[in-house]
């Protein structure tokens, strides 16, 4: 027989998550701080939104870009948050989740060769994507000293002729990093000179901490047409499992995206969509609710992090904590297999998102008070006793 | 700092002043104080415990009485809602639009207890006019917390 299988797809490596998760599985009574999604419940409007669009019957296909109305209320919210102008005819697609969005963006994009720029650590999509669409991953590896921004300088380094598209994943998975304005200003102004284009996954926007909300890059002069902006529901509505996202970009763009969505997708899951209808019009203060406990959770988790002696830079973003590790000599990995091991606590290694997160351990605080306090009680235990074991 | 200190107080009156300082980003002395303010200031009108009695051996029996009264001269409805709410076996006085004045929770022992208490005391008051009595048979949801359901997180321990 010869072989069944593509030689691309044998050669990408599993998610490094899958691995630990499939370890962690294994130990029942583990706490865990290695959830990427939010601790709530959809907000029950919106869910009762779902189950009345079931109760009518509403359990057709979409038209393949997604519910007009949705698309209406994605431009409208667009506008509100980001002061940007969408339209809902042509510059919308509604997707299953901001991962669909993400694979047939570059899928859209990308010709063989093309190189595709990817700021590390970060989540574990971007890479495989852009191989399955005949690009060429260039990883740019992110620094703590930058707290984990994209630095101009980092980003000129890593451009060549071939460079096609950034790749800007802010707020970021897993270092909790963001991009202000006024980091976001010279980046645009390269990616404008060297004429590319940017797929910007903003999936955890309404998570950004401080006196300044998120600005989108696609918000700043001349950078709408050559953005595809990534969004979705998982993230700012807590509703990951109803797997909808979408993609506003220009209508060059988007179009090519809607013939690839249309043939392997056909339209996102109807009922999320109403769903999501809802939660767009009332959701508002939904969100606001969310993303103070999150902000809360993250000075609780930080200062406990603090008292134990382990560093970590602030994270103004999404619902992850990046401590570093290194004091302690021992790689990302190992550190992660002790710790669940030997306190029954579950963190993800940096290495799940890029060689570069060597060094650090995501720890998600999308989790109970409660939870937070024993975890981060044991991780201090675990902490002192490395210390121990290195005098 | 106050309405969101009162926002987590109302979910949780036991937390640790240090952790609420914590999650608030905040100093304990400036947390303390403003406390100690709120409670002076009657914002703050104290720290109870929500409790599920059908889940003890205690027997409880809670009833809604609508109560019509006609408002006095010179006293008003303040008055009349003192005389009430002076009872121990009184929970909670309420002020209602609509079809009638008061809304009044009473505890007691037995439904016997809480119907002799309604006739004899309640509706003796000079100003009352009518009273209705409904028992409360199972509580749902009390405080903004579901009484009858146990949360367990359901999601995967780990995921990207």
């Amino acid at each position: 027989m010869r072989n069944p299988l593509s030689e691309t797809i044998v050669q990408i490596e599993p998610s490094g998550i899958r691995k630990f998760f499939d370890i962690v599985s294994e130990m029942k009574d583990a706490i865990s701080l290695g959830v990427g999604e939010p601790d709530f419940d959809t907000p029950w409007h919106a869910r009762e939104e779902g189950i009345y669009s079931l109760e009518k019957g509403r359990t057709f296909y979409t038209s393949n870009a997604g519910l007009r109305d949705l698309r209406q209320e994605i431009c409208n919210y667009l506008y509100r948050r980001c002061g940007m102008v969408y339209r809902p005819e042509s510059e919308i697609l509604v997707t299953v989740g901001g991962s669909e969005a993400i694979d047939i963006a570059l899928r859209a994009m990308l010709d063989p060769g093309d190189e595709v720029l990817i700021p590390q650590p970060c989540f574990v999509s971007y890479v495989p994507c852009t191989i399955l669409a005949g690009g060429k991953p260039v990883p740019i590896e992110l620094e703590e000293k930058d707290q984990f921004k994209l630095t101009p300088e980092k980003l000129l380094e890593k451009i060549t002729d071939r460079t096609k598209i950034l790749i800007m994943p802010f707020p970021n998975n897993p270092t909790g990093a963001v991009m202000r304005r006024k980091d976001l200003e010279p980046i645009a102004k390269i990616v404008e000179e060297k004429d590319l284009f940017v797929i910007s996954d903003e999936i955890y926007c309404e998570l950004t901490y401080g006196d300044e909300r998120h600005v989108s890059i696609a918000s700043l002069p001349g950078m709408k047409e050559r953005t595809v902006v990534i969004n979705g529901f998982s993230k700012s509505y807590a509703m990951t499992g109803w797997r909808l996202g979408y993609a506003a970009a220009p209508h060059v763009i988007l179009e090519q995206m809607l013939k690839i969505h249309q043939f392997a997708i056909m339209c996102a899951p109807t009922t999320s969509q109403y769903a999501a209808v809802d939660a767009l019009k009332n959701g508002d203060s939904d969100v606001e609710m969310m993303r103070e406990s999150y902000d809360q959770r993250r000075r609780y988790v930080l200062h406990a992090f603090a008292e134990m002696g382990l560093d970590c830079f602030e994270p103004q973003g999404a619902f992850y904590a990046f401590p570093n590790i290194r004091r302690f000599g021992m790689s990302s990995e190992e550190f992660a297999n002790r710790f669940l091991r030997e306190e029954k606590v579950a963190v993800v290694p940096g290495t799940a998102f890029g060689a570069c997160g060597d060094g650090f351990l995501r720890v998600s605080y999308a989790s109970s008070l409660k939870n937070l306090k024993e975890a981060l009680g044991r991780m201090a235990k675990f902490v002192s006793r490395l210390d121990g074991e290195r005098a | 700092m106050r309405e969101k200190i009162l926002t987590i107080l109302e979910k949780n009156a036991r937390i640790d002043i240090r952790d609420l300082a914590i999650l608030l980003g905040e100093s304990e002395v400036a947390v303390a104080n403003e406390i100690a303010q709120m409670e002076k200031e009657h914002i703050i009108c104290g720290y109870h415990t929500l409790i599920n009695w059908d889940n003890t051996s205690q027997e409880k029996v809670m009833a809604l009485i609508e109560v019509k009264v006609t408002p006095q001269r010179g006293m008003g409805f303040d008055k009349i809602a003192e005389r009430i709410y002076q009872y121990n076996e009184v929970n909670a006085v309420y002020l209602m639009s609509g079809a009638y004045d008061f809304t009044v929770f009473i505890e007691g022992k037995t439904m016997k207890e809480v119907a002799l208490f309604v006739s004899s005391k309640l509706s003796t008051l000079d100003s009352v006019l009518s009273t209705a009595t409904h028992f409360v048979l199972k509580k749902y949801k009390d405080h903004g917390t579901a009484l009858v359901e146990e949360i367990h997180d359901e999601r995967m321990l780990v995921t990207p």
